[in-house]
């Protein structure tokens, strides 16, 4: 498990091109915020759908660039959504975590 | 030698990608985009469904976790209508939804991609799937050319297997009188334009009357009627395309003969009963064909008429299944080479 799978992230880089891959990545913070703000917001709600599709969302999106710690996260919320239990503790917080180290990263990477 | 690369350009398609994830969006888009294709994409099945019941495309990229309508809802709509549901899609899930995604493949999906998708199998997997849908394009429109659209699209909507299976229908076959005889006096291309307005008339009364034409064989003609869809009236169906065909082979002489043509001269024999009806030959050549006495002895009928004189020859069966406003001679019985039993021939000489 790592923040960023580089071996992933660059077949994603190659395969998409370097201005492509930057216009990716901008889309990719800003639909993860989002998901995580839908995510809040469905706590609140108690709307187990909504919750497991945003997680679901963020974890595909995570996948795609090789972002592991933040997919395996996304995944156990998506799971809990599936499952209709919304008692997500401190999960939250910690995708949020997740999600700046990340967010560190790929900007160190553009 | 050096051998011949044979690439492959594949055609530009018009792809729909239909994903509520906006980064796969872009990245299959991007991918396709990149092979040359035009690429469209829909946020939700809903939306994917809407545009893709335009026709405009070719193929259909197709989330299965979705709100609105999932991808699961979109491939059964799509499977359940005639004009879309030749059209592939490939299912796009993550790895976790394999179960789900299996059930999509069983469903009737084409084939299917995990994400995050590798550009190398994607663009195999587009291609392969495009290049089938191609080939069953040329399919359909084999089947359009031989067979009536009822059957193709019987064909298409119950899938093609080989193998046959017993019914009851009626047989009609049909043969020019003499022809070598008429091919030996003149050209060639004479006898093959005399030969196509022929076959395009007598193709035009039987598949009028649903029947369908499954051998040509030089100027022979076996067309069936009930199978592979069923007519409770079979019978009086093939009788009646063949006195169309007589009707239509007067106009065809008069023509002939205003052109100091050969006129000609044809025999019908029809028999009805029990038969083996399938898809015979290859995976790959087939033919919708009967086999069974009740097929050949609709040959040793027409082969009658030469003796009987009379150019419309039915079995005692079919002659149970015609109106009263049929026109019928009774000829006797006649025990037909290579077979044990007499068989009551009737000759139909109109209709009232």
């Amino acid at each position: 498990m790592s923040v960023l799978n580089l071996s992933t992230f660059n077949a994603l880089r190659e395969s998409a091109g370097a201005d492509f891959i930057m216009e990716l990545m901008d889309a990719f913070l800003e639909d993860t915020l989002n998901q995580m703000e839908t995510m809040r917001n469905a706590v609140a709600a108690n709307d187990a759908e909504s919750f497991q599709r945003a997680a679901h969302s963020v974890k595909s999106n995570a996948l795609t660039f090789g972002a592991e710690d933040l997919a395996a996260l996304a995944r156990e919320l998506e799971m809990m959504g599936r499952e209709k239990n919304l008692e997500a503790g401190n999960r939250l917080e910690v995708l949020n975590e997740a999600f700046e180290i990340l967010r560190v990263r790929l900007t160190e990477l553009k | 030698m050096t051998p011949v690369m044979k690439t492959a350009p594949s055609e530009p398609a018009r792809l729909l990608v239909v994903d509520d994830n906006m980064v796969n969006r872009m990245v299959l888009s991007r991918n396709l985009g990149k092979e040359g294709h035009l690429v469209e994409t829909a946020e939700n099945g809903k939306e994917g469904l809407e545009k893709f019941r335009t026709g405009e495309f070719d193929l259909m990229l197709l989330d299965i976790e979705m709100p609105v309508m999932n991808g699961f809802e979109v491939l059964e709509a799509c499977l359940n209508d005639v004009d879309l549901r030749q059209i592939p899609i490939i299912m796009t899930s993550a790895m976790e939804e394999l179960d789900a995604v299996v059930k999509c493949v069983e469903l009737g999906a084409e084939d299917y991609l995990t994400k995050p998708v590798n550009p190398v199998l994607l663009r195999a997997r587009v291609n392969a799937s495009l290049e089938k849908k191609r080939l069953r394009d040329e399919h359909r429109k084999l089947f359009r050319t031989f067979a009536t659209k009822e059957v193709a699209e019987e064909l298409l909507r119950g899938g093609f297997s080989l193998g046959g299976q017993m019914v009851t229908a009626t047989v009609l076959a049909s043969d020019i009188r003499s022809f070598t005889t008429i091919a030996e006096n003149q050209d060639p291309s004479d006898s093959i334009e005399l030969l196509n307005q022929y076959f395009s008339m007598m193709f035009d009364a039987i598949t009028q009357n649903g029947g369908i034409v499954n051998q040509i064989v030089g100027d022979g003609v076996l067309a069936v009627f009930g199978a592979p869809i069923f007519y409770e009236d079979h019978r009086e169906r093939a009788v009646k395309a063949g006195l169309q065909m007589l009707d239509l082979l007067k106009v065809f002489n008069e023509n002939q003969l205003a052109q100091k043509k050969a006129a000609i001269r044809i025999g019908i024999g029809i028999t009805s009963g029990k038969m083996v009806a399938g898809y015979t030959g290859t995976q790959n050549r087939a033919i919708y064909t009967c086999i069974g006495d009740t097929v050949n002895l609709a040959d040793r009928i027409q082969e009658y008429t030469k003796e009987a004189l009379r150019p419309l020859l039915v079995d005692a069966y079919t002659r149970e299944g015609l109106s009263e406003r049929y026109k019928v001679e009774d000829l006797g019985t006649v025990v037909f080479k290579g077979k044990n039993q007499a068989v009551g021939v009737f000759a139909v000489t109109g209709k009232g």
